[in-house]
């Protein structure tokens, strides 16, 4: 079952045409690695997905993109409802200046939440599915910019989850991070894929193996190839995919 | 190799001088300037002169109407001018589509922010008390001020909401927040010290100002009965009584007792914003 699906994705920053007519199907409740050199379109890409792209002054974009069949570009969209169910992690960790708990309770509060037991409820459910529960629940009231990186890229990711979307996407949210920190985000993302359909930009071809399980290259601005991760990275079909992947460019 | 070092160390020798000299002057001419103004001034200041209504015929001289005025004009300027110049520039800032439009506002609101504060007082009277036939009163004064000063608050607020990081914003639209949302709970509360010290910097421009209010409040100093009287007769603000005071009638001691006053509030404006912003920006 396919639940995000692009036909025909043209994308303009001005007259700098960043994504060329991608096709594409994205799997549910599976990772879906996006992988390719710097500029070659695939953060511009994830952010077509939840319309975060509509930010960005003097951007267009032709083509069809559907969630679960609904045309999201189609006027009308509520984008506020499209981005609930399609949620984000972003490269560098970027939690509110606020408590803990009102970072994660940010989400819920928007959407009208009010009691006090639920969003406790929420809080700790969320803090518990991105795996930082124990290290934070005894200063639930501190500000989130007191944790470590690691630490506030899964704050990122609770909060995320407490609207409780059904895909996460995810830019580089390993890149800025330790390697233990970045380990722990592989494990969660590896757990997360029961109940999310994930998405990943990342930089790091190891980390597409170890976690994806369908992959997609990116080069300048075209989908060269995509499908299985383990058919990509032990017999990819593409001359420029094993370029890419065996390290001899990007 | 020995001569050109001793030229350099004669150079470096020289120029330091030189630079201790400016500072030296410009702290001098403060100093002096502060002094001059206190020692003359503050012998003169007396509590009658802070609390009664001046009057020719008793041979009282007070100042007392000039100071309400100066609040009337403070106070009814930042009503009006605070909504609207924060409102402009959350519009500009946040929501304007043409990031074009919004350069060529903000450009033009920095070269109001310079024009010579007369020419704000011209058009005031042109329009407000001869066009509207309000005449030379508070509420003219009030409105001319407003249109003075909302180029300063539109830029300084500006300035502060730019220094908020893009990533906050890029989070909560992410969560599926509305733009107001996030602006309330979010951006204003991140840049609030940035606002209010440039409101209050505001202030201490309003207070400072003669030129602009000479043409359209006044120089009446009487007090007013009610509210609405202040607001539409003439009214003199402290700078416009230290003008009348020192050239028209000779009294250079009243003069220079206004000028401690103006002096001393001055201090206490900037004083104020830095405190102000110092303690927004730990909370």
């Amino acid at each position: 079952m396919d639940i995000l699906s692009t036909r025909g994705l043209d994308l303009w920053y001005g007259d700098n045409q960043a994504l060329k007519h991608i096709d594409m199907d994205i799997p549910e409740r599976q990772v879906t690695a996006l992988i390719g050199p710097s500029g070659c379109g695939k953060s511009t890409f994830l952010k077509t997905l939840n319309r975060m792209n509509d930010l960005v002054p003097a951007v267009r974009v032709e083509g069809l993109v559907t969630y679960r069949e609904r045309d999201i570009y189609a006027p009308g969209t509520d984008v506020t409802w499209l981005r609930r169910q399609v949620g984000m992690v972003f490269q560098k960790p970027n939690p509110f200046p606020m408590s803990i708990y009102d970072n994660i309770a940010y989400g819920p509060r928007i959407h009208g939440v009010r009691s006090k037991a639920r969003l406790d409820d929420i809080v700790e459910r969320s803090l518990k599915g991105a795996a930082i529960w124990d290290e934070v629940k005894d200063r639930l009231k501190k500000s989130a910019l007191s944790l470590s990186g690691g630490q506030q890229q899964r704050l990122c990711i609770a909060r995320a989850l407490a609207v409780e979307p059904d895909v996460l996407l995810m830019d580089e949210a390993t890149s800025a991070l330790d390697p233990i920190s970045t380990s722990k985000i592989e494990d969660l993302i590896t757990e997360l894929k029961e109940h999310y359909t994930i998405i990943i930009v990342t930089h790091n071809m190891q980390q597409a193996t170890r976690i994806s399980d369908t992959c997609a290259f990116f080069l300048l601005g075209e989908l060269i190839e995509f499908g299985q991760t383990t058919q990509m990275f032990s017999m990819p079909r593409d001359k420029r995919t094993e370029d890419y992947i065996t390290g001899r460019f990007g | 190799m020995e001569q050109l070092s001793l030229h350099r160390r004669m150079y470096d020798r020289g120029l330091r001088l030189l630079l201790r000299l400016a500072a030296a002057l410009v702290c001098a001419l403060l100093a002096g300037l502060i002094g001059v103004i206190f020692l003359q001034g503050l012998p003169n200041l007396t509590w009658a002169m802070l609390t009664s209504e001046p009057s020719v015929i008793r041979n009282i001289t007070g100042i007392l109407p000039n100071i309400l005025n100066t609040v009337a004009l403070v106070a009814g300027t930042l009503l009006i001018a605070l909504p609207l110049g924060v409102g402009a520039a959350i519009y500009l800032t946040e929501y304007a589509a043409s990031h074009r439009l919004a350069a060529v506002i903000e450009f033009a609101a920095e070269t109001l922010t310079g024009i010579p504060s007369i020419l704000y007082g011209l058009v005031g009277m042109l329009f407000f008390c001869q066009k509207l036939g309000w005449g030379s009163s508070i509420r003219a004064g009030i409105l001319t001020l407003v249109i003075m000063i909302l180029p300063t608050i539109v830029r300084t607020t500006q300035e502060s909401l730019k220094t908020v990081p893009q990533s906050y914003r890029e989070a909560a639209l992410g969560l599926g927040s509305g733009k107001w949302r996030m602006i309330r709970t979010l951006v204003l509360p991140a840049s609030v010290d940035g606002i209010v010290t440039g409101c209050i910097l505001a202030v201490g421009r309003i207070v400072g100002e003669s030129a602009a209010l000479l043409y359209t409040a006044g120089s009446a100093a009487v007090l007013a009965r009610s509210l609405g009287e202040l607001l539409t007769t003439s009214g003199g603000s402290l700078t416009v009584a230290l003008y009348m005071y020192s050239m028209e009638r000779g009294k250079i001691e009243v003069g220079f007792a206004i000028a401690s006053i103006l002096m001393v509030l001055t201090l206490l404006i900037d004083l104020s914003a830095k405190l102000v912003g110092r303690k927004l920006r730990r909370n």
